[in-house]
């Protein structure tokens, strides 16, 4: 049973990183129906320039705190992913708005190599060794552990969310938000300028990010330039699974997708008798993501919208 | 005019059935680099009759092509008879499945399989379509990396080597080959042989294209509710170019794996799908000159680059290595040939008139 319990743990963990990262998938889906391939990465800029960061003032001032460290770091990190993503969108989507769909979705995939190359050129290639800065002896709970980093990760998340929901749906942006992502012809009629909300919520997705891509690193314990790509892909199947453009949908997902990947990596290999071992965890979140689709085509908390050509 | 086409297309193939011939004195790399591009312009071709003519986003493509690779490799290689007794004694000379029988059997497992992903999945709306394809691949991937236990059938990250080289009428395309005195290399061997199924396949996807079904296909990218209301049968006509695709995939992908002679998991990954899409979309989706143009371009380019990287390398100390260099140069032209020409490099003349307008 504790097993179990470990488990739900760790799915949690590692779902709530899920949903950081799916919601700027989902919103920036949500408002101009692109899938930003680069997204992944924005979050492997955040967790590198964090490490980076963190070694600069390991050395400069021996002594600070490991939690003050990680915050600087964090706030740091949030800064330059947000001013990414804004020139990303600003340089490699902004002028495809009107094109072909197809157009901006290479261009998005050409950000993300180009992202892991330059990555790679800044930082090596090779796996970083990203420092434990907080406490680490371990909690009990009913014969699991978890350590000061997940209970962490699991506050902040749900602190961003809540944060992100009250934008959302209380502030005169958040309005904005909604009403450019019904119709952005109407809302330009209304005196929202589409342009603003749409740098606004490549911004906010890139905070949200970038503390997911501080967190994944200080949870695994390593940071390098091609970490972002599967998070990022399991992501965005997070975000499609709970019906894409859809806020909570995106939570629900993440959350769901990281419990039935470490249940299912901690239990496949008793349940087969072997043949099936935890290697396989990451095709569950795809295996699970077809069969949904397959039975609710818009996912599980997308509305039913009508076939649009 | 017409007669200055003529002129212009009988220099075009002048000049492609003697490229080998110049390419082989400066070495077989270069043969290869060539061998490579019509590879990768076959597997586009296979992928523009999904994206191009269905307007059907498939991010999984490569597994197609794994299908027919791994097909290949396994019935033409030594590793089934080594792992399984039983198949050694059936057939004690080893496992060389003729060309023949191989090449039909990736062609229609690989359509198989790309109906029975197209099944459930072709109610989906355009995205999430993309992304259950995307996963479709992965999981291919996995199952390839992780089946060699408890039963070994596809030898895992190890990959599959010693495959048969090509061979049909007694002519083995693994070696050398003379003709009026010239020497082929077993690699020019090969492009001619690529050569021909590119235009066997350019064929059959213009004929394709001009056909009743390829119309349809083009009525259903466009808006998928009239063309149901015009009587095409929507479903039938995506599962056939899911099919359809899925079987240029296969071949192609025997036709990697007799040329390398190595095949393993590494060779079909995510990124490789989103080349062959990148390939589509860079040229000119839908528009055959332009998905040629998109593949010999992103697959070729690069390769050539690598060999003048040199003296790049030198002056950055090491950092700018051949294959970040090559990574780099994809993404730029990725992203700069979309924002200048976002229709595609070489696009199909009447796209324009269609739903997607271009200008406000």
């Amino acid at each position: 049973m504790d097993i179990f319990i470990q488990q739900i743990i760790n799915g949690l963990v590692l779902g709530s990183m899920y949903a950081l990262i799916a919601l700027g998938y989902t919103m920036v889906y949500g408002i101009i129906g692109l899938i930003n391939f680069a997204h992944g990465e924005v979050m492997m800029v955040g967790a590198l320039t964090s490490w980076s960061i963190i070694g600069l003032m390991q050395e400069s001032m021996p002594g600070t705190p490991g939690y003050l460290i990680l915050l600087i770091a964090l706030v740091i990190s949030c800064v330059v992913a947000a001013a990414l993503n804004f020139v990303i969108e600003k340089v490699a989507y902004r002028p495809l708005r009107n094109s072909p769909k197809l157009a901006p979705l290479i261009t998005a995939i050409g950000m993300s190599i180009l992202l892991q190359t330059l990555a790679m050129i800044i930082w090596k290639p090779n796996y970083k060794s990203y420092p434990t800065l907080l406490p680490s002896d371990t909690i009990d709970i009913a014969g699991a552990v978890i350590t000061p980093t997940q209970v962490v990760i699991l506050s902040v998340t749900a602190v961003s969310l809540a944060v992100l929901m009250w934008l959302v749906n209380y502030t005169k942006l958040g309005r904005a938000m909604r009403a450019t992502a019904e119709n952005p012809r109407v809302a330009g009629l209304m005196g929202v300028k589409p342009d603003v909300v749409i740098s606004a919520t490549f911004i906010i997705g890139a905070v949200l990010a970038a503390i997911a891509g501080v967190m994944y690193a200080s949870n695994y314990g390593t940071a390098q330039h091609a970490m972002g790509f599967l998070p990022g892909l399991k992501a965005f199947t997070a975000a499609v699974f709970g019906g894409i453009g859809n806020l909570a949908g995106a939570v629900v997902g993440a959350l769901l997708l990281g419990l039935i990947e470490s249940i299912g990596a901690g239990y496949i290999g008793a349940l087969t008798g072997g043949v099936l071992g935890s290697h396989y965890s990451d095709i569950f979140a795809f295996i699970v993501l077809i069969i949904v689709l397959t039975l609710r085509p818009s996912g599980l908390l997308g509305e039913r919208v009508a076939d649009r050509a | 005019m017409k007669q200055q086409k003529i002129i212009l297309f009988v220099l075009a193939a002048i000049g492609l059935l003697v490229l080998p011939m110049v390419l082989q004195g400066f070495g077989n790399a270069w043969v290869r680099i060539a061998d490579m591009a019509l590879l990768f312009v076959l597997l586009s071709l296979g992928l523009n009759i999904v994206v191009g003519y269905a307007g059907l986003l498939d991010l999984g493509y490569v597994a197609f092509f794994a299908i027919g690779a791994y097909m290949y490799g396994l019935l033409g290689s030594p590793h089934l008879t080594e792992t399984f007794p039983a198949i050694a004694a059936m057939f004690p000379e080893g496992l060389h499945t003729p060309l023949w029988i191989v090449v039909p059997l990736a062609a229609a497992t690989a359509g198989i399989f790309g109906i029975l992903l197209g099944a459930p999945t072709l109610r989906l709306r355009g995205d999430y379509l993309a992304i259950v394809t995307l996963g479709f691949g992965e999981i291919i991937r996995v199952f390839l990396n992780n089946l060699d236990h408890p039963v070994n059938i596809t030898n895992g990250p190890k990959g599959i080597s010693q495959i048969d080289p090509v061979s049909f009428f007694g002519l083995d395309l693994g070696k050398k080959a003379s003709l009026l005195g010239f020497e082929f290399a077993s690699v020019s061997l090969y492009y001619y042989l690529f050569l021909a199924m590119v235009v066997i396949s350019v064929v059959i996807s213009h004929r394709l294209e001009l056909s009743r079904v390829g119309r349809a296909w083009m009525a259903i990218r466009e808006d998928e509710i009239a063309a149901k209301a015009m009587g095409i049968n929507t479903r039938n006509l995506k599962l056939l170019a899911f099919g359809m695709g899925a079987t240029f995939g296969g071949v192609s992908g025997a036709m990697f794996g007799a040329f390398q002679g190595f095949i393993s998991p590494e060779s079909f990954s995510l990124m490789e799908s989103v080349m062959i899409v990148a390939m589509v979309v860079l040229g000119g989706v839908g528009h055959l000159p332009g998905v040629i143009l998109g593949a010999v371009l992103l697959s070729a380019l690069p390769e050539v680059l690598r060999y003048v990287a040199g003296p790049l390398q030198a002056m950055t100390d090491g950092r700018l290595d051949a294959s970040i260099l090559r990574q780099l140069l994809i993404a730029l032209a990725m992203i700069t040939i979309m924002l200048l020409r976002p229709r595609g490099l070489w696009p199909s003349p009447e796209h324009g008139k269609t739903l997607q307008n271009t200008k406000t």
